[in-house]
Order: C-alpha cells, then sequence, then structure tokens
C-alpha cells in the first residue's frame, strides 16, 4: 500500500523555516545569552534531519546540492583563520577584536571576532552531524 | 617579550595542510605532495625554533593576549621541541614511506588527513603547557588514531580497532576525572601555576592519590606494566605505516606526560610515587622481554619492544636526578627513531616475503643485502652497541640508577639489553641467513616500489646513526632538557614571571 504523508510534508516545509531561523537566532546571540556556534549547528542540523525525515535523502541532496565534508573543512579554515589573522600584526595567537558599528536598520550594534570563530564552529558542527547522518542513511 | 607565536608553527601548519587535504580527497598526486610539503614546513620552523630556543631560553606564547595563568600557554622548552623535532622528522619519512606501502583505496580516503591531524595533536600534547589542553590534543590524537587504525576495514583491523577505543575512552574518561581531583584541589589548570600551588601545599595525601591516578592514565596510554595489554593486539592490526607512526610518536606522548608531571608537579614526596614508578618501570620491562621473545611474530617482536623502552625510559625518569633525566631524554629521541627504523625495516621484510611469520622466511641476505645490513645495524642500535644511538642514553640511566642508589634494578637495566638483543637478531638469524624459502621466491617486488620504501628507511636508519655518533653535538640539547626537567622552578619561573 502506497503511504500518503501530505501532512508530514507540509508541516516539514513550515517547520523547517521556523526552527532554521531560531537556530539563527540562537547562533548570534551566544555572546550574551545562552547558545552559539555548537547548539546553533546542532539546530540546524536538526531542521535538515526533519527534512530528511518528511522526504528522502536524495530529494534533500538535490534541494541541498551541499557538500558535508568540504564544509567541514571550510568552517575549519574559518575558525583557524581567525584565531590566526592576529599573528599576523603581531598579537599572539587567538587575540580577538571587537567595535561598535552603527548599521542600518539595526543601529548601533557591537561586532566582534569571535563571532567568526563561531560561525567556523557552526559550519564543522553541521558537517558532521549531517555526514554522519548521510553515511548511516545510504548505507545498506 | 612572550609575543612569539613562532613556537605554533610546529601545531598549526600540520593542522591547515590537513584542512587543505581534505578537499581534492581523490587526486592522489596532490594528497601526497601537499602532505609532504606540509610537513617538511613545519619540520624546518621545528628545527630552527630548537636553535631558537637553545640560544634564547623557554619560548611561550599565551593565547588572546591574557595574563598568564588564565589563559592557554603554551610552553616551547627543551624537552618539547626536541621532541616535537623528532616527531616531525619521522613523519616526514613516514609519509614518504607510505607511498609505496598504504593501498590507493585508503590514500583516497582521508589517510594523509589523518596523519597531519596525528602529528598536530602530538605536538600540541608535547608543547601545551595547561594540563586540560593536553586533554584536548590528547583527544586530537587519539581521534585521528582511530580513523588510521581503522581505515582499510579488514577483520583484523576490525577488531583490533574496538579494543583501542575502548580503552581510550576508558582512560580518556579518567583523564577529565583526575583533571577534575586536580582542579578541586589547587584550583587552576596552567602547569606551571599548578606546580607551584602544590608546592605551596607540600604536597599532602590527596595530591599523592591523584599523582597516582595520573600515573594511571597516562600508564594506559604509554603502556605501562599492568595496563599495556591492549597495546599488542591493537598495533598488530595497524598496516605498516600507521604502525610506524603509532609505535614512534603515540606511547611517547604518555611517556612524556609521566616525565611532565613527574617532574614538574609531584616532586615532594619522591619515596613513594617515584619508587612506584621504578617498580612499575621494572616490571615492564620485565613483560616487555617476555613477550618479545615468545613470539615468531616479527610485528609482535618489535610491538613488544615498544613496552620495553617505555619501562626502560620510565626507569630513567624515576631516578629524578639529572644524569637519569638526561639519560631518559637521550633514550626517548633514540627510542623514537629506531622504533620508526625498525618497522620500516620488518615492513620492507614483510612486503617481500609476504608473511609475518619469522618460520617461514629465510635466506634474503642474498637478494637484499643492503637491507639485511641496514637492519643489523638497527638492530644494533636498539640494543645499545658502543658507536650507536641506544648507548649514551641507556648508560646514562644506569648510571643516574647508580648515582640514586639503586644498585640491583641498574643492574636488571643493562642486562635487560642482552634480551632486547637477542630478540632482534633472532629476526635476523631467521629472515636474512639460512636457505631461501619457496613462499617468496616466485614473487620479487618490483624495483619502484622496493625504492620507494628503502630510501625513507634507509634514512631513518641514517639519522640514528648520526644520532649515535654525533652525541657530542646533541649533548648541548640534552642538558639543557635534563636541567629544565630536574629543576621544577626554571620552568614555573619562565612561564609566571616571564623571565
Amino acid at each position: 500500500m502506497k503511504t500518503n504523508d501530505v501532512i508530514i510534508q507540509f508541516t516539514a516545509k513550515i517547520v523547517f523555516f521556523i526552527i532554521f531561523f531560531f537556530s539563527i537566532h540562537i547562533f548570534m546571540a551566544g555572546h550574551y545569552t545562552p547558545g552559539g556556534g555548537f547548539v546553533g549547528g546542532l539546530l540546524t542540523s536538526s531542521a535538515i534531519v526533519l527534512l530528511v525525515l518528511a522526504y528522502d535523502l536524495n530529494t534533500v541532496r538535490t534541494v541541498l546540492p551541499i557538500n558535508y565534508i568540504h564544509l567541514i573543512a571550510t568552517g575549519l579554515l574559518l575558525a583557524l583563520g581567525t584565531a590566526a589573522f592576529p599573528m599576523f600584526i603581531g598579537k599572539p595567537f587567538f587575540t580577538h577584536f571587537f567595535d561598535y558599528f552603527t548599521l542600518p536598520l539595526i543601529g548601533k550594534t557591537s561586532l566582534h571576532t569571535a563571532m567568526l570563530f563561531d560561525a567556523g564552529v557552526y559550519l564543522v558542527v553541521v558537517g558532521v552531524t549531517m555526514t554522519i547522518i548521510q553515511r548511516i542513511g545510504e548505507d545498506d | 617579550m612572550s609575543l612569539n607565536n613562532f613556537l605554533l608553527l610546529p601545531i598549526i601548519i600540520p593542522f591547515f595542510f590537513g584542512m587543505l587535504l581534505i578537499f581534492g580527497q581523490r587526486k592522489l598526486v596532490y594528497q601526497r605532495s601537499f602532505a609532504l610539503i606540509g610537513i617538511g614546513l613545519a619540520l624546518l620552523s621545528a628545527i630552527s625554533l630548537l636553535f631558537k630556543v637553545k640560544t634564547d631560553g623557554i619560548q611561550l606564547v599565551t593565547f588572546g593576549n591574557w595574563p598568564v595563568p588564565f589563559g592557554i600557554t603554551m610552553v616551547a622548552d627543551m624537552v618539547s621541541t626536541l621532541l616535537v623535532t623528532t616527531t616531525l622528522l619521522i613523519a616526514f619519512f613516514v609519509i614518504w614511506y607510505g607511498f609505496g606501502s598504504i593501498n590507493k583505496e585508503r590514500e583516497r580516503f582521508f589517510y594523509y588527513p589523518g596523519v597531519m591531524f596525528i602529528v598536530t595533536g602530538v605536538n600540541g600534547a608535547f608543547t601545551t603547557g595547561d594540563i586540560f589542553n593536553l586533554f584536548v590534543f590528547f583527544e586530537v590524537l587519539l581521534m585521528s588514531s582511530y580513523l588510521l587504525i581503522v581505515l582499510g576495514g579488514e577483520k583484523e583491523q576490525l577488531k583490533g580497532s574496538i579494543k583501542y577505543i575502548l580503552i581510550n575512552v576508558i582512560s580518556s574518561a579518567l583523564f577529565v576525572i583526575t583533571v577534575a581531583f586536580l582542579y578541586s584541589v589547587v584550583g587552576t589548570l596552567n602547569m606551571a601555576d599548578i606546580a607551584s600551588k602544590i608546592a605551596a601545599i607540600h604536597q599532602p595525601g590527596i595530591i599523592t592519590v591523584i599523582a597516582v591516578l595520573f600515573l594511571m592514565v597516562f600508564g594506559l596510554k604509554a603502556a605501562i606494566f599492568p595496563l599495556y595489554f591492549w597495546l599488542p593486539t591493537s598495533y598488530h592490526a595497524a598496516p605498516i605505516p600507521v604502525l610506524t607512526l603509532f609505535g614512534a610518536l603515540l606511547t611517547k606522548v604518555g611517556i612524556y606526560s609521566i616525565m611532565r608531571t613527574y617532574t614538574l608537579f609531584f616532586v615532594h614526596d619522591l619515596g613513594f610515587t617515584h619508587q612506584l614508578l621504578m617498580v612499575l618501570a621494572i616490571f615492564t620491562i620485565i613483560a616487555g622481554c617476555i613477550g618479545a621473545l615468545a613470539y615468531f611474530d616479527v610485528k609482535q617482536i618489535i610491538i613488544y619492544n615498544i613496552v620495553i623502552a617505555v619501562g626502560v625510559i620510565l626507569f630513567g625518569v624515576a631516578q629524578m636526578n639529572e644524569t637519569a633525566l638526561k639519560g631518559a631524554m637521550f633514550y626517548l629521541v633514540h627510542d623514537m627513531l629506531i622504533k620508526a627504523a625498525l618497522f620500516m625495516l620488518i615492513g620492507m621484510i614483510i612486503t617481500i616475503t609476504g608473511t609475518s611469520d619469522l618460520r617461514k622466511m629465510g635466506g634474503l641476505l642474498k637478494k637484499y643485502p643492503v637491507l639485511g645490513w641496514s637492519y643489523l645495524i638497527a638492530a644494533f642500535g636498539l640494543a645499545g652497541i658502543p658507536p650507536l644511538s641506544g648507548f649514551i642514553g641507556k648508560l646514562l640511566i644506569a648510571k643516574g640508577g647508580f648515582e640514586a642508589g639503586n644498585m640491583w634494578s641498574s643492574v636488571f637495566i643493562l642486562a635487560s639489553s642482552l634480551l632486547v638483543l637477542l630478540s632482534v637478531i633472532r629476526i635476523f638469524v631467521y629472515a636474512f641467513w639460512g636457505q631461501e624459502q619457496p613462499t617468496h621466491t616466485q614473487q620479487t617486488m618490483d624495483k619502484k616500489t622496493y625504492r620507494t620504501l628503502f630510501i625513507p628507511t634507509i634514512f631513518v636508519v641514517f639519522i640514528s646513526i648520526v644520532y649515535g655518533v654525533g652525541a657530542e653535538w646533541i649533548t648541548p640539547f640534552m642538558d639543557d632538557a635534563a636541567k629544565l626537567l630536574s629543576d621544577p622552578s626554571i620552568y614555573i619561573d619562565a612561564v609566571l614571571k616571564g623571565e
């Protein structure tokens, strides 16, 4: 018998965006409130896993054509780059910088290089989680 | 001062190249050349760091511009720099050796990133000045070693890796628990700060308990007497280049950690902690000798020789005087080089004969004379025949033992060399002398593979000879290392006061 998953597929489409935006919120808020790259990355991958559950691996791969192993390497490079950048201007490894900027729409905001490092963590977490799930899911 | 990121290069460069190698997974030329270039660059920076430490003293950098006990400090002193340089030297030749030995399927599946990350972890563990950071670097090297031991997915590898992972997960958990105990007593994680706090409270009983716990944790990694049981089966499963990396580097990180903690932290109750270490070291040697003589399997013989060397080095550490510590440093670097050389040599023997069983080999000397004689030199080096590399270290260790008043155990260390020699000379007698066996007369290794395997091997053997013959040049470096190990205040002052 052919099953009909119209409801779960329809709900997944909406819920995916809710989870995804929440994960971005958690990621951005990490400096002042609980959150950060690690939970943010896990939440993002859980949103993708929801899509995998509602559809299947191949559909999700055509929608999000990402090589997750390269994503891991990119995240690592971003994190190492952020940490190593101060070396070139004569500061110790891992020195961070921050300043206040006035951005359009948001107004006065503090921007911190720790966020770039966190973005690296975020990419690595998404990459690792999705690689694990994809590889085990494909295995027959 | 202390604006000195230079000492991080031997850690960062392999890490960076490991990341680059994740891309272009299937392009063999790219993988091979970038792996060699990365390790080569790191090696150059390590060598120049070695000379910088020699002239300018201890180098350190605290991450993120934080004041000293609050940030993670990386410390390059003579001990760690010597070990970092040796690690990169060995890694360079092992990667080269791997071109002819690791099969292409493995090379295409993240073998090189695995090697790069393992080198990152080992170098980081040698250089860090923070006990929890040491744990993190241990995990970095262990994760990569899990990949390397299981890569290929043969039945024996799966069996060996399950045991290996299980043991290491348990010992890592114990490591975290021990660090938690230590943190709850002294309230700091910076090694120099821990050492000064322990000195201030005169090492009460609980610190001695923590010392024994640390001995258990690092003993599991370094394979000391009652905790070495996992090593022979796990290491036996790995392919030869991986086995070379493991045998030359991984247990040595455990030894280094015991060395560091027992010469820096726990130096106020020598009668208990160092006595225990000495007794365990002697039992380790006995257990290793029994294993090395019992087997007819070439891999197992050399693997048990790792266990023996662990015992010898730790015996030197347990004496806690400058002579024995100098001997221990000499022997540690020697052992890394010679184990790499021996594993590479027996790897060639196994490839030529197609078996690792000694009783099925014979008569290799006729066809491969250079291989045979370089094996004999390496074997003599391992046993410590005078002009070669194992001699000076063991001599100083025994001398330090006599100075500390441990007559009989030092005599025992010297006597154990005979058993070591017997165990490795057995390989020479069985494999190189005697009748040529029919099993390996048909298949001769093609010239090109033979050359890719042989050239890096002969380099490592040659370096070990230079290390033995040129001990005079190396002595100043070892003197600095021994001074540092025997007097913890040098390290503490350098880190805490920036002297």
